[in-house]
């Protein structure tokens, strides 16, 4: 509110008035106490942020204590003799995101270009819809189809057809038996593939109108337009699409619990059982007896937490430098 | 010439046909899922399915219903913290416009948005479970609650961000307290898609199964004691599914299928009530 007189032109007495001007100008107590009841409630959001922080430091201090920084670098996760190691575990969480990223990615941009440039009109909105009901089933589910579905499919009648071109590669050494990081690695890909698509449409809405026409005023086809121009002007921001999509990869836990397998190793193998760092604590954790098999659970976990903060930080932030001041990205929550 | 433009031409119609593909493949796994479900789990539905709780292997009759209520009283207990805290502060949000302290309760919302729910349902462990000594129902209504709030907070946040600034200029010009204006116009013209916010967040978390694990654990029971441990749909999906019998995978089918109309039909509603609100 600005102190300038307002144009009140209301008959009336001038108290009244004056009574207006002052209800626009300064706050009442009730306005203040409404504010302050307000900001008490939103700074709950960050008070609990580092309650979060705070726990899981408390609880994966004794681990923290006797492993220190080799808890990242060994290979070892072992119960019984108290001794643990996460490497496989951020290795397999790694391998299966990216897994799920090379094969959501391509279809996730496609399904953004195709909602914001080619589809008619009367397909755009169906078409979103149902791509994003594919984020409203829970992951459970996904986890359940997988093994009663995708994975008898994929080992019986893909693997036998696509075996004899690949399995000299050492991507598809070994026995094809059905959990496996390829199986955990597609049904990532399709638990992530609505929020990379939502996002990177938004992006790519986000880009002027003028661009498009620009190029296509010079010339190019639709697909140069979308190819030379709008794909490089919302560069950050798919970036941004995909980053977020990985924070989400690497956090998924159910549907990737049930498909993987459960193997503490390291290895190339797609059609061989993994594991990851969210799996082996919903797994674990329950059954967990020792303080020190607790422990080394919570820092995994802690583990698990500091990466997803910092890549949803950086994915914000790019997302953020392209629609600026938009709220992007929320659209795909 | 001719020859170059008549390859770009091509190229252009290659990948435009590459994204109607793109579109149409990411459409297969949605429809298999649903349709398997139907497939699957409808046979097994009957009214004991709703009624009754889970019976040892080889009785035959056990249902899901403690599965049902569990979830239910969960998603219950998630809703009445977490609602209240996410939509006054994506009203806060709203209405501080950009003032810094704004900005980073939206930055760690989103943050919070960010962090799996596996390590939410570790810290409901460390934090209420451990201190506690057992597995309760309340620890998996709370991490429920923590998922909730801040998905609540950004929509509610959007939501009030779409009342048009008019409308509160106009409130203010006729005397309204600002606090009146706040909660009684722009919350109010809002209202419609707060709700919906609300319901598309609790069926999000309706479906959420590893803050659960080791905090309700899950329990083969009928039980409305939300001290102890309980039972939870997706919980129960999970552990039949997993295990080695095929009675437990029928009924893992239709538990599922129960779960996904539960997430559709909130999903309908939520619909529903912006759609008054665009005619009303």
């Amino acid at each position: 509110m600005t102190g300038a007189p307002l144009p009140l032109t209301a008959p009336g007495p001038p108290p009244t008035v004056v009574e207006r001007w002052r209800a626009l100008r300064r706050e009442s107590r009730a306005d203040r106490v409404y504010r302050a009841v307000l900001t008490a409630v939103a700074w709950l959001l960050p008070a609990l942020l580092l309650v979060i922080a705070a726990e899981l430091v408390t609880g994966a201090w004794p681990a923290l204590k006797t492993f220190g920084l080799r808890f990242l670098t060994r290979s070892i996760w072992d119960p019984v003799a108290s001794e643990f190691g996460v490497l496989p575990l951020i290795a397999g969480t790694l391998y299966v995101s990216a897994v799920a990223m090379l094969i959501a990615v391509p279809l996730a941009l496609g399904i953004a270009i195709f909602l914001t440039e080619f589809a008619p009109r009367r397909l755009r909105a169906p078409v979103a819809t149902l791509v994003e009901l594919l984020a409203a089933i829970p992951s459970v589910i996904y986890g359940l189809w997988g093994i009663f579905v995708l994975i008898p499919v994929l080992r019986d009648t893909v693997w036998p057809l696509v075996r004899p071109a690949l399995h000299w590669l050492p991507f598809f050494q070994g026995a094809f038996y059905g959990p496996s990081v390829l199986a955990a690695g597609v049904i990532l890909a399709i638990m992530v593939l609505p929020y990379v698509a939502a996002v990177s449409r938004e992006v790519l809405l986000a880009v002027p109108a003028a661009q498009r026409e620009a190029a296509l005023a010079l010339g190019a086809t639709r697909w140069e337009a979308v190819w030379t121009v709008i794909l490089p002007y919302g560069r950050a921001g798919i970036f941004g699409a995909v980053i977020l999509g990985l924070g989400r990869a690497l956090g998924e836990t159910m549907a990737v619990t049930m498909l993987i397998g459960n193997r503490h190793e390291i290895g190339l193998s797609l059609v061989q059982p993994g594991y990851t760092i969210a799996a082996a604590i919903a797994n674990e954790f329950a059954e967990a007896v020792t303080a020190t098999h607790l422990s080394a659970l919570v820092l995994a976990g802690l583990v698990l937490f500091a990466i997803t903060v910092v890549i949803n930080a950086a994915a914000r932030w790019l997302i953020w430098r392209v629609a600026k001041g938009s709220a992007a990205g929320s659209a795909a929550l | 010439m001719r020859r170059r433009r008549l390859g770009r031409r091509i190229v252009g119609a290659a990948m435009t046909g590459a994204t109607y593909g793109a579109a149409a493949v990411a459409l297969v796994p949605l429809f298999a899922i649903l349709g398997m479900l139907v497939v699957k789990g409808a046979g097994s539905l009957d009214l004991n399915f709703f009624i009754k709780a889970s019976v040892p292997l080889g009785e035959t009759g056990g249902g899901f219903a403690h599965a049902i209520v569990g979830t239910l009283i969960m998603v219950a207990l998630a809703a009445a913290i977490g609602v209240p805290v996410g939509v006054g502060a994506g009203i806060y949000l709203a209405e501080s416009g950009g003032a810094k302290a704004a900005t980073i309760v939206r930055f760690v919302a989103d943050t919070l948005n960010g962090i799996p729910s596996i390590v939410i349902g570790i810290f409901a462990w460390t934090w209420i479970v451990r201190p506690t000594g057992r597995f309760s129902a309340w620890a998996g209504g709370i991490a429920l609650a923590c998922i909730l709030a801040p998905i609540v907070a950004r929509t509610t946040e959007e939501m009030v961000r779409l009342v048009p600034n008019s409308l509160r200029e106009a409130a203010l010009a006729l005397g309204y307290p600002r606090w009146r204006t706040s909660l009684q116009v722009v919350v109010r013209t809002a209202l419609p898609g707060i709700v919906t916010g609300c319901l598309v967040a609790l069926a999000r978390v309706a479906g959420e199964t590893a803050p659960l694990l080791f905090t309700a654990l899950g329990s083969l029971y009928l039980s409305t004691d939300v001290n102890r441990a309980m039972a939870a749909l997706p919980l129960q999906i999970y552990s039949y599914a997993v295990g080695p019998y095929d009675e437990w995978h029928r009924q893992a089918w239709a538990g599922a299928l129960v779960l996904i109309l539960l997430v559709l039909a909130l999903g309908i509603v939520a619909r529903l009530v912006t759609h008054r609100k665009a005619y009303g």
